[in-house]
């Protein structure tokens, strides 16, 4: 196997609030090899944009502080650069886009302004051509009369189109890592669908790693190879998209996918995760899960964290949870619905419509 | 950042472990104001501003213990004597007591301070709610007076005001409060229409809640924070525009130990005996201060961004 | 033409109670423009729109942003006024109603948000926020009022010990479990709920689905159901209706809407939605451009400059009415194809 592009080792990323330390990141590991799509799946506060803030050096510090770990690019740990070997790799070898395209443009500035800039600012090239590869990238991000668009402003856009001007922003320096935070939470079911479609082409246009970020679980299956459940500052578990639906491991994997409404499933009771996420001021010993695991084994879920380890010994397969610390054991000896306390209806049927 | 916020108010149930009384339905919420309380004293200037708006309240009620002499008694074995043990702050030119008159002073100060504001935003904040909840016609009508009031000059206006009345403590408390209560209007107007905003409006209409109870139970609440530091900001402003119509002759009358009407006492001899108007004058200003650094611990202890943070 | 008039003439397959009788109902937003703030145009947020909710139902409302259906549910509770058209609750009509006929109806219809942060007043106490309705609504004596709240915040899945906090100590679940019990705390019939799950994480979601189903079943409610998401929207719904810039694209039984959907929108939109099965991108229908300003909608059909069905002219000239398809009472739809 090849070195990862991206290797994020035991992260450990704590905040000092007002009301104490928030221990936001506990032991984050997640591993990006070359031309890789990773999915970060996870719910609010559980850590996925902390985690990649935290590799583009943009956390705020106070209150944010990396207490341990390490995450290494292409060699180099990030963590101990400085801010100026920092600059020169983000933008130009790792770009990020936000969540919000309506405020991660500049309103003042022109599109073209906007997008060529990254490009001088990285690269030793005139001005005309920056303009001219701005306007190629425009294009490739499906964005119809690029040149017009080029002396636009922000406001005449629309959400749409100001993600994919983001979009070529982030790809104009041909970056090999590409972190997308939620880039399609605030559009349309329709408009997101176009720039999940741009995503897609551009992936198999150019070779670039992209790690996408969201709590919606259908979403990333489109686009990704890998997907990463993170839950209260750790990863719970990783593995391929076909295993996530066909076999997922770790308890809270499981309950999250079937709390997710289906579209080709009748109506039954959504089955949820009894409890609320742990405080993380403070937060408990052992697997953060336990509290809420419907599988919860006793006293080791309560005293050890459990580590992220490689359960399926061929492929890449990694669980943090009690359940599969012995590998000879790694097969789930029980159907998944057993222990579920609050659904009565859901049978086999829609068991397997959602593990198919 | 927002992850991490989301994951603060994912974690519920944490302060008040104790709250399992009956829930009267107009409890208060004390879990903010021991915030709130906790990150003013943090904060080091503000704590001093708190020091200083303390002390002055407390020389304010205290006066008549803590001044040697009568402020107004003239000993004319003593006149304009330079500060010394037995007259701290000297004597004027009728051999009073500087030190005794800085005191009682601070009772005009604190007595006009509070009660001019007071009128301010009796007259201001009503109008600006009124203005921001009815809005159109009303508002225009509102906002259209605040502007042509604010295009004249505030000096001219509070002269001319005092002027009419004719001197004294209540014209001058009249005089300064028809000039300042155009801010608290534009203010709380402003921070109305914000608050209108809100879902949780909506959701009181929806549940048929009267104008007047929305007004007073929703949105004054949610835009009391501000008025209290534009209050507490706008003290040291009237303390100071008090001491200036005084020290113009349009205050209050020659005997009173007002502050303004002290350095106007003074300002003849000011090259003879500085001590006369110094003292006062340095008195305004470390009120002044005082004030506006508590004003400013206020604002940041308050602010909605940070006591979510 | 109204749907509600074709359900009542022919035979539809459910029986014919309506509790809510909505007819060409229009809300146009005056655009105030220059230095005298003249109008000079209007978005037309709601323009046209007729159905009826039986009672006992929940109908789905989907659309994407900017299609009218947040104003349409704000419509319906008066907290908009009307341009024109009616909103009839159990034959009374809610946009003339005077203010003592809207306390009355307000008894009945009540309404959830989308964002349980901003629905909440940050000053009040929950218990405080859930008797607010009680209070100004009905006449019930305090202890009456403190029975239903006590039996309410079990109901909502709370405690007594969370009456006395602030909305902020919440998560964002519980926090729409209080204004779920704030909405139900007057009996109502009828309850608009504005993408209530959108703003929370999917685990959470389903408690706030489940719940609302079984408030649902235990109070008879009626529950209109405005949401962006297609699968939450299959999950709660009996009937779906689907708006495209102010209007009725289509709406029917949801099984059928989503199994045989009529309208080109409507299947964009179904096609749009990602799906956790491989495969499923291989017919996705990726829409042109994006969806034209309310405040001058195309002529014709506006759907028609998105079109990937269109027909020819007429698309370009003529509004299309709402009209059933396949001779079915309950499945209406307004395209010229059919």
């Amino acid at each position: 196997m090849t070195d990862p592009l991206l290797a994020i080792d035991d992260l450990h990323v704590h905040f000092h609030t007002e009301e104490g330390t928030v221990e936001a990141l506990d032991g984050v590991d997640l591993e990006v090899y070359g031309d890789e799509v990773v999915g970060v799946i996870g719910e609010s506060g559980c850590g996925k944009t902390v985690t990649m803030l935290s590799v583009m050096g943009l956390l705020q510090s106070p209150p944010a502080e990396v207490v341990g770990g390490s995450i290494r690019y292409d060699g180099r740990d990030l963590l101990t650069c400085s801010e100026s070997e920092l600059n020169e790799i983000r933008g130009e070898e790792i770009s990020m886009i936000y969540q919000d395209p309506m405020t991660s443009l500049n309103p003042v500035l022109t599109v073209g302004r906007q997008v060529s800039e990254v490009l001088l600012a990285h690269r030793d090239i005139s001005k005309r051509d920056a303009r001219e590869r701005s306007v190629e990238m425009l294009d490739a991000c499906g964005l119809a009369d690029p040149e017009r668009l080029m002396d636009e402003y922000p406001h005449s856009l629309s959400g749409g189109m100001r993600q994919r001007v983001m979009i070529a922003m982030a790809l104009v320096t041909e970056p090999n890592l590409l972190i997308a935070d939620e880039p399609t939470t605030a559009l349309d079911v329709t408009i997101q669908a176009q720039v999940m479609e741009v995503l897609r082409e551009l992936r198999s246009d150019h070779e670039v790693s992209i790690v996408f970020i969201t709590h919606d679980l259908p979403l990333v299956s489109e686009i990704a190879d890998r997907i990463a459940v993170m839950y209260a500052g750790t990863v719970a578990e990783t593995c391929s998209v076909e295993r996530l639906f066909d076999r997922p491991l770790h308890p809270y994997t499981r309950k999250l996918t079937e709390s997710i409404p289906k579209l080709d499933q009748p109506a039954t009771r959504l089955p949820s995760i009894d409890g609320t996420v742990p405080s993380l001021v403070d937060p408990p010993d052992g697997c953060r899960f336990a509290s809420r695991c419907p599988q919860f084994i006793g006293e080791e879920c309560r005293s050890v964290t459990p580590a992220l380890t490689d359960v399926s010994g061929t492929g890449r397969h990694e669980v943090a949870c009690h359940l599969y610390t012995d590998v000879s054991e790694a097969s789930p000896p029980w159907p998944v619905d057993d222990e579920d306390r609050t659904a009565q209806q859901p049978t086999a049927e829609t068991d397997d419509g959602g593990r198919r | 950042m927002s992850d991490l916020q989301e994951g603060r108010s994912g974690r519920p149930n944490r302060s008040d472990e104790s709250t399992t009384q009956s829930p009267d339905e107009e409890t208060q919420l004390p879990s903010r104001r021991r915030k709130v309380a906790g990150r003013l004293i943090r904060n080091r200037l503000a704590l001093l501003g708190s020091g200083i708006v303390l002390a002055l309240v407390l020389t304010a009620l205290f006066a008549p213990y803590i001044a040697p002499y009568d402020p107004v008694e003239q000993d004319y074995a003593a006149l304009e004597q330079p500060p010394s043990l037995e007259h701290p702050f000297g004597t004027d030119t009728l051999g009073r007591d500087v030190f005794s008159r800085v005191v009682f002073g601070a009772k005009y100060a604190v007595f006009l301070g509070l009660v001019i504001v007071g009128f301010e935003m009796l007259l201001g904040v009503t109008l600006g709610l009124v203005a921001g909840y009815y809005g159109g016609m009303v508002e225009s009508v509102i906002m259209r007076v605040v502007d042509v009031a604010l295009s004249i000059p505030g000096v001219v206006l509070a002269l001319a005001i005092a002027g009419m009345l004719g001197g004294g403590l209540i014209p001058l408390v009249i005089a300064i409060s028809l000039v300042g209560w155009r801010g608290f209007t534009r203010l709380v107007r402003g921070d109305v229409k914000g608050v209108m905003e809100e879902e949780y409006i909506d959701a009181a209409k929806g549940a048929g809640v009267s104008d007047a109870r929305l007004i007073v139970q929703h949105i004054l609440p949610n835009v009391a924070s501000s008025i209290i530091v534009y209050a507490t900001l706008t003290i040291p402003t009237v303390i100071l525009w008090a001491a200036g119509l005084s020290f113009l002759g349009m205050g209050v009358s020659p005997p009173t130990p007002e502050w303004g009407a002290l350095i106007a006492n003074g300002r003849g001899e000011i090259d003879d005996a500085w001590w006369i108007s110094t003292f006062p004058g340095l008195a305004i200003m470390v009120t002044v201060i005082g004030f506006n650094v508590l004003g400013d611990g206020l604002r940041d202890a308050l602010d909605p961004r940070q006591s979510e943070l | 033409m109204s749907t509600q008039e074709r359900t009542t003439d022919t035979d539809g397959e459910r029986p014919d109670d309506p509790i809510v009788r909505v007819h060409e109902l229009e809300k146009h937003f005056p655009i105030k423009g220059g230095i005298l703030q003249r109008t000079v145009g209007h978005v037309r947020a709601v323009d046209g729109v007729s159905f009826d909710i039986q009672t006992g139902e929940t109908l789905g409302l989907v659309g994407e942003s900017g299609c009218g259906k947040s104003t349409l549910g704000r419509t319906m509770a008066r907290l908009e006024e009307a341009t024109s058209g009616s909103v009839e609750f159990d034959g009374r009509d809610v946009t003339t109603a005077s203010k003592r006929e809207l306390k009355a109806i307000r008894r009945n219809v009540q309404m959830i948000f989308q964002d349980p942060a901003s629905s909440l007043n940050p000053r009040m106490t929950v218990s405080q926020i859930i008797t607010e309705p009680m209070r100004s609504l009905t006449d019930w004596s305090k202890s009456k009022r403190e029975d239903r709240l006590y039996q309410l915040i079990e109901e909502v899945g709370l405690s007594k010990a969370h009456l006395s906090r602030a909305p902020h100590e919440f998560s964002g679940g519980q926090q729409q479990r209080v204004a779920i019990a704030r909405a139900l705390s007057v009996n109502p019939q009828f309850v608009i709920a504005d993408e209530p799950t959108s703003a929370l994480d999917v685990s959470v979601q389903a408690d706030i689905l489940n719940l609302l189903k079984d408030l649902q079943d235990e109070y008879d409610l009626t529950y209109l159901f405005i949401s962006h998401d297609l699968s939450v929207v299959r999950h709660i719904s009996d009937r779906v209706m689907v708006m495209y810039l102010g209007e009725v694209a289509e709406i029917a039984p949801t099984e059928r809407l989503f199994d045989a959907p009529k309208h080109p929108y409507t299947r964009a939109l179904l096609s749009s939605i990602p799906r956790a099965s491989a495969g499923a991108m291989d017919d996705r229908i990726v829409l042109e451009g994006t969806v034209p300003s309310p405040e001058d909608p195309p002529d014709g059909c506006r759907f028609h400059p998105r079109c990937q069905e269109y027909i020819g002219e007429v698309c370009e000239r003529t509004d299309p009415e709402v009209e059933p398809v396949d001779g079915r009472a309950d499945h209406v739809c307004a395209c010229h194809h059919y």
